[in-house]
C-alpha cells in the first residue's frame, strides 16, 4: 500500500514537474568537474537572470566518467543533457556522425574571427564549427629556477629532448626526494599515450600511416620509448606507472619534481600560491623537440560545449553555450574570480587584454606554444587523421588505452619497452582489423 | 566466565589495536577532511595542523548536498520495498511448496547476479530510454530492483525455512488460508529476518556506483554521483574528496551502526541463531 | 542457456522441504510473483544475448548487422582474456582465503570481554560501509602512494625504504583494498555467530588442560564452519564483479598484471565502445560465473545444512 501511495506522489511529482517545464525551458547542462567549469557553474546565475525563463540544472562529474556518461546518452540519443562539455577529440568525430547541434550561426556580437584558429579548426568538421571552445591547451616544460641554480644549468630556449634527459639527471636529488623529471605513466590515452604521442610525433612519428597502419614498432616510436624508460627509470619519481596527471601536479605542486612536461593550462595553478608550494620558483619552456622533427609542438586540446541533436531544448542551449564561450563571459571571469582564472587558450582577446598579461606572465607563451601546433598536419610524414596526441577516430580511445597499459607495464619494469610496442602493435591491428579498416 | 583483569587489559589493547588499524583509513580520510588541500598531500604528514571547514563550505557551494541525500534514501529504499513485495510470496513458494525445478531456479537466480554491469549498459540505457525511466526515480527502483532481488529471495527463502513447519501446519488445520498463512503467520514470525534483508538491501543500494551513475543525470542523481563530482581530474582534490566521502557515507554509517544487531541476522542467511 | 551449467544443489547437498499434497492449490496463487521475477531476470539476459551475435558499435553506426559468433571467438582469442580470468580466480580467492583468517580471528578477539568492546567492535565494522570508489581513492593517494602517503613515509622514515604498491605488486595491492572492505562483514557475520557457542563447554574444555589453541581449532573452528560458509557465498558474488578498485587504482595494469574480467569488459565495452563484444564478454563472465558457483556449491555448501 505504502508503494503504491509513493507511486502516486511520483506521478503526481511528474505532472507538477511537466506544468512547470511549459513556463521555463530546463537546461540539464553536463560538465567536467576542473576549476575552470566550477567557475562556469558559479557564474551562471548571471545567464538565469539574463534569461529569466531558462533554468540550468548541472549534472558535474569526473572526466572519465562524464565522457562514458554523454558517449552512451548520446549515440542512443538518450536526450538526457541539451549541452555537453567534450573534448576536441569527441568533437569531429560526433560532429561528421550528426549528433551535434552545428554552432555557426551566434551572429556577429559572437566573433568567431577571435577564436583561436587552431582551436576553431579542431573543433569543425568541414567548416562548420560543432562545438564552442571553453578553454584551450597545449603542452610545456615546466622546470624549477632555484634547482637548475643549484645545479649550475640553464634550460635551453628550445630544449630537446636529449637536453632535457641530461637536465634530469643533473637535478636528480633522491635523497633529499627531489626527483629529476615527472612524466605520466598512469595508462590511458589521455594520460601517458598523449605524452608518449606527442613525444612520438617529435621523434618523428605518428599514430597511423596514410594506409591506416599502426605505427608503434616504427622507429620514432621505439626511440620515444628509450628515451622515456631510460629517463624515468633513471631520475623520475617511484610510483611513475600509476602517476597521471594529477598526481604529477601534487608532486611538482609539493616541490618533488625538477621538471615536468605538460598541459599549458596548469601555469595558472603552479603559479598560484595557495594551490602550490613552489609559486615562486617555477618557469617554463617549450615542448622538447629532436632533430627528426625540429617543428614539433606540444600536443593539442580543448575542452569545448555541444549542443546534442537529441536535446529537445536545442535553441535554448545554444544561447548559455554562446554566452559560456563569449568575450563577454572571459571578461566576466576577469573582472569575479580574478584575471588569472579567465579561460586560456580561446580567444585572442584574452590575450590582448592588459589585465590578463599582468597577472598571467606565461600567456604569451601559451598562446604561442598552442598556435605552433597543427592537429590538421600534426606530423612530419603525411597522416590520414587529424590530432597531435591522439587521433580523431572513435577506435582510438581503446588503441591508446590498451598501448598505455603495455607501456606501463615496460615502466613498471615487468617487460621491455620493445617488447611493449610490439604488444600494443598486435592489438591495435587486431582492434583495426575488426573496425574493417582501411575504410 | 570471569576474565582475569591481566587478561583483561591485555585484550583491551589487542581488541582496541586491531580496532584502530582497520578504522584508521576511514580515520585518516576524516582528518584530511579538515585540512586545506596542500596540507592533505604534504609530506611528512601532517598530524598536527589547524583544522578547516572550507571543504565542506566549498562543497556546499558546489553541490546540493540534499538533493542527492534525498534521491539516495527514496532509491535505496523503495527499491527495498519493491525487492520484498515480490520476493516474499516467491521465497514462501519455495520454501513451503517446492517443486522440481525450484532448486534450479534458485540457483540460476543467483547466477544472474554474476553478469558484468559493464557488459551490459547499452543494452539497458536504451531500455530506460525507451521506457522513459532514465533519470527518473522509478528507474532506479527498478534496476535496483532487479540487483537484489536474487540476494533478497535467497535470504527470505533460508528466513522462511527457519521458520517451524508445525506452526503452519497447526494454521492449516484450523482452516487457515494460504494466503493468511503467509500474511498473518509467516510474517510476523520472520519480521525479524525480513527487516535485516532489508536493511541489507539498503546498503548495497546505497554504495552501488555503477548504475547509479550511468541511468540518472540531474534529477535522479544519488550521493555515488555527488561523490564522482568530487574526485577530479585536475589538481588536489583529496581534502574536498575526503570531505564529499564523509559526507555520503555519513548516513549509511551511522545507520549500519544502528542495526548491526539485524544486519547480522540477514547477511547469514539466519545461519547464525 | 545458462541453467545447464547450473550446479544441481541436492546434489551439494541442500535438501528441500517436500511439497505438501494439500498445498498443491495454492501454486497458481503464488507463481505470478515468481513470473515476474523471472521476467526481470531474464530480459537483460536475452537482450545481452541478441547484442552478443550483432556488430554494434556505440561511437560508429556503419558497424552494423549479424556478427554470429565473432563477437566470442574475438575476446576468447584475445591474449588478455586468460590473464583476467587468472587474476579474477587470484583476486577471489585471495581475498577469500584472508577475509574467512582475519575474521575469524577478528570474531574470537572481540568476542573476549574487555573495555570498550561495543564501540571497538563499531569501528572494526566501519570499512564495510564505505563505498568502493571512495575506498580505493584513500588508499591509493593517502595511504599507499610511494611519494605522498602515509606508508612511504612510514617505512621511509624507518630506513626500510618505499613500497610502490601498484607498480610492483598491482594485484595484491588491489586485494588488500578489498580485503579491507571485507573482513569487517566476515568479523560481523562471525562475532555473531561466536555469540551462540556453547560457553559451558569451552570452560569444560579450559577445566581439562586444553591450551587455547586447542580449544579453537576443536571448537570455535567446528561451531563457525556454517557462517563461514555463508561468508564464502555472499562474498563470492561480489567479489567475482570487482571492479571500482581496479578502475580507480591501477587501470588494470601495468600491462594486464591487475585486469581481471569485469575490467577486461569495461576496455571493451566502454573504451573501445564495442557493444557486440561487451555483451559477449558478460555471457562469458556468466558462464564462468557458474562454473565457479559449480565447484563452490559442491565444495562448501554441504555445510549449510
Amino acid at each position: 500500500m505504502r508503494f503504491a501511495r509513493f507511486c502516486g506522489m511520483t506521478a503526481l511529482g511528474l505532472i507538477a514537474g511537466t506544468l512547470a517545464a511549459q513556463a521555463e525551458t530546463k537546461l540539464t547542462i553536463a560538465t567536467v568537474n576542473n576549476g575552470d567549469m566550477i567557475i562556469m557553474q558559479k557564474l551562471s546565475s548571471a545567464f538565469e537572470k539574463a534569461n529569466p525563463d531558462i533554468k540550468l540544472d548541472w549534472v558535474v562529474l569526473e572526466e572519465n566518467v562524464l565522457r562514458q556518461r554523454v558517449t552512451t546518452d548520446i549515440a542512443t540519443k538518450g536526450g538526457s543533457f541539451d549541452v555537453m562539455t567534450i573534448g576536441a577529440y569527441e568533437a569531429p568525430i560526433w560532429g561528421k556522425q550528426g549528433w551535434l547541434v552545428p554552432l555557426d550561426d551566434f551572429g556577429a556580437d559572437y566573433d568567431y574571427a577571435d577564436l583561436v584558429p587552431q582551436v576553431k579548426d579542431g573543433l569543425s568538421v568541414g567548416g562548420k564549427m560543432y562545438a564552442a571552445p571553453f578553454y584551450a591547451e597545449s603542452s610545456l616544460t615546466f622546470y624549477r629556477k632555484d634547482l637548475f641554480e643549484k645545479a649550475g644549468i640553464k634550460m635551453a630556449e628550445k630544449p630537446t629532448y636529449a637536453q632535457i634527459a641530461e637536465y634530469a639527471n643533473k637535478l636528480s636529488d633522491k635523497k633529499d626526494g627531489i626527483y629529476g623529471i615527472c612524466l605520466r605513466g598512469k595508462p590511458g590515452w589521455g594520460e601517458n599515450m598523449a605524452w608518449l604521442g606527442t613525444a612520438a610525433v617529435a621523434f618523428g612519428g605518428s599514430w597511423f600511416d596514410e594506409q591506416w597502419k599502426p605505427q608503434f614498432t616504427t622507429e620514432p616510436w621505439k626511440e620515444t620509448i628509450k628515451w622515456y624508460l631510460d629517463v624515468m627509470k633513471k631520475d623520475g619519481p617511484p610510483g611513475a606507472a600509476a602517476n597521471g596527471y594529477n598526481e604529477n601536479r601534487a608532486l611538482f605542486a609539493t616541490g618533488k619534481c625538477g621538471m615536468w612536461i605538460d598541459a599549458t593550462v596548469t601555469a595558472g595553478y603552479l603559479y598560484n600560491p595557495k594551490e602550490s608550494q613552489v609559486a615562486d620558483k617555477v618557469a617554463f619552456a617549450p615542448a622538447p623537440i629532436t632533430d627528426a622533427n625540429p617543428k614539433a609542438s606540444g600536443w593539442f586540446w580543448s575542452w569545448a560545449l555541444g549542443v546534442p541533436a537529441s536535446s529537445k531544448n536545442a535553441e535554448a542551449a545554444k544561447k548559455f553555450v554562446q554566452w559560456a564561450t563569449s568575450k563577454d563571459y572571459v571578461k566576466l571571469v576577469g573582472e569575479s574570480e580574478g584575471w588569472i582564472a579567465a579561460p586560456p587558450g580561446t580567444r585572442m582577446s584574452t590575450y590582448s587584454n592588459p589585465e590578463y598579461k599582468k597577472v598571467a606572465p606565461f600567456a604569451d607563451f601559451v598562446l604561442n606554444a598552442i598556435e605552433t601546433t597543427n592537429p590538421a598536419k600534426p606530423t612530419v610524414k603525411p597522416v590520414p587523421y587529424t590530432g597531435v596526441q591522439f587521433a580523431a577516430i572513435p577506435e582510438f580511445q581503446g588503441i591508446g588505452t590498451t598501448a598505455g597499459q603495455d607501456v606501463a607495464a615496460a615502466l613498471a619494469g615487468s617487460s621491455t619497452g620493445d617488447q611493449a610496442l610490439a604488444k600494443a602493435q598486435a592489438s591495435a591491428e587486431r582492434t583495426m582489423k575488426q573496425a574493417g579498416y582501411p575504410k | 566466565m570471569k576474565t582475569k583483569p591481566r587478561d583483561k587489559a591485555l585484550m583491551t589493547l589487542l581488541g582496541w589495536g586491531v580496532a584502530f588499524i582497520v578504522f584508521f583509513p576511514v580515520l585518516w580520510m576524516a582528518l584530511a577532511s579538515v585540512k586545506t588541500e596542500l596540507d592533505a598531500v604534504a609530506t611528512p604528514p601532517k598530524i598536527l595542523f589547524r583544522p578547516t571547514l572550507e571543504n565542506y563550505a566549498e562543497i556546499n557551494q558546489r553541490a546540493d548536498y540534499l538533493k542527492f541525500f534525498t534521491n539516495s534514501i527514496v532509491e535505496s529504499v523503495g527499491a527495498t520495498l519493491v525487492c520484498l513485495l515480490l520476493a516474499a510470496p516467491a521465497a514462501y513458494a519455495m520454501a513451503f511448496f517446492p517443486t522440481r525445478k525450484t532448486k534450479d531456479i534458485l540457483m540460476w537466480m543467483l547466477s544472474t547476479k554474476m553478469m558484468p554491469a559493464v557488459g551490459v549498459l547499452v543494452p539497458i540505457y536504451i531500455l530506460a530510454i525507451q521506457t522513459h525511466l532514465l533519470d527518473t526515480w522509478a528507474g532506479m527502483i527498478i534496476v535496483y530492483t532487479l540487483m537484489n532481488l536474487p540476494i533478497v529471495v535467497w535470504m527470505l527463502y533460508s528466513f522462511f525455512r527457519e521458520v517451524p513447519k508445525e506452526i503452519l501446519e497447526a494454521a492449516r488445520m484450523d482452516g487457515a488460508t494460504p494466503r493468511q498463512q503467509l500474511l498473518e503467520l509467516l510474517l510476523p514470525l520472520s519480521l525479524p529476518g525480513i527487516m535485516s534483508t532489508a536493511l541489507l538491501s539498503i546498503i548495497i543500494c546505497w554504495n552501488e556506483a555503477f548504475w547509479s551513475i550511468n541511468l540518472t543525470a540531474s534529477k535522479a542523481a544519488p550521493l555515488t554521483a555527488f561523490i564522482a563530482s568530487f574526485s577530479s581530474p585536475e589538481g588536489l582534490f583529496w581534502a574536498k574528496l575526503s570531505a564529499a566521502s564523509l559526507l555520503a557515507i555519513a548516513p549509511i554509517l551511522v545507520f549500519g551502526w544502528l542495526t548491526q544487531k539485524q544486519l547480522v541476522r540477514g547477511l547469514t542467511f539466519g545461519a547464525v541463531k | 542457456m545458462t541453467t545447464s551449467t547450473i550446479p544441481s544443489p541436492k546434489a551439494a547437498g541442500f535438501s528441500f522441504r517436500r511439497a505438501q499434497s494439500r498445498a498443491t492449490d495454492t501454486r497458481p496463487l503464488l507463481w505470478p510473483s515468481i513470473f515476474v521475477l523471472l521476467i526481470w531476470m531474464i530480459v537483460p539476459l536475452v537482450l545481452t544475448l541478441y547484442y552478443s551475435l550483432r556488430n554494434y558499435n556505440l561511437v560508429d553506426p556503419t558497424v552494423t548487422g549479424w556478427a554470429g559468433i565473432d563477437n566470442y571467438t574475438y575476446l576468447l582469442t584475445d591474449p588478455s582474456f586468460l590473464t583476467s580470468v587468472m587474476n579474477t580466480v587470484v583476486l577471489v580467492g585471495g581475498v577469500l582465503i584472508s577475509t574467512v583468517v582475519f575474521g575469524t580471528l577478528f570474531a574470537v578477539l572481540f568476542d573476549q570481554e574487555f573495555w570498550g568492546q561495543g564501540a571497538a567492535r563499531l569501528f572494526v565494522i566501519a570499512p564495510f560501509f564505505v563505498m568502493p570508489t571512495v575506498a580505493a581513492l584513500v588508499w591509493k593517494n593517502l595511504l599507499m602512494h610511494p611519494v605522498n602517503g602515509l606508508f612511504a613515509y612510514i617505512t621511509s622514515s624507518l630506513g626500510l625504504g618505499v613500497i610502490d604498491w601498484f607498480t610492483t605488486m598491482p594485484l595484491f595491492s588491489v586485494g588488500i583494498i578489498v580485503a579491507w572492505q571485507w573482513v569487517p562483514f566476515a568479523t560481523l557475520i562471525l562475532l555473531t555467530a561466536m555469540q551462540s557457542l556453547d560457553r559451558e563447554q569451552m570452560e569444560a574444555a579450559r577445566m581439562d588442560g586444553a591450551k587455547a589453541v586447542a580449544r579453537f581449532r576443536h571448537i570455535i573452528v567446528p561451531h563457525l564452519a556454517r557462517p563461514i560458509t555463508v561468508v564464502v557465498m555472499i562474498e563470492t558474488i561480489f567479489l567475482l564483479g570487482i571492479f571500482a578498485e581496479i578502475y580507480v587504482t591501477t587501470s588494470g595494469g601495468p600491462g594486464d598484471a591487475s585486469t581481471n574480467l569485469p575490467f577486461l569488459i569495461y576496455k571493451t565495452a566502454i573504451l573501445n565502445s564495442d557493444v557486440g563484444g561487451g555483451s559477449a564478454g558478460g555471457i562469458v563472465a556468466v558462464v564462468l560465473a557458474n562454473i565457479v558457483a559449480f565447484f563452490l556449491v559442491r565444495t562448501v555448501a554441504r555445510n549449510l545444512d
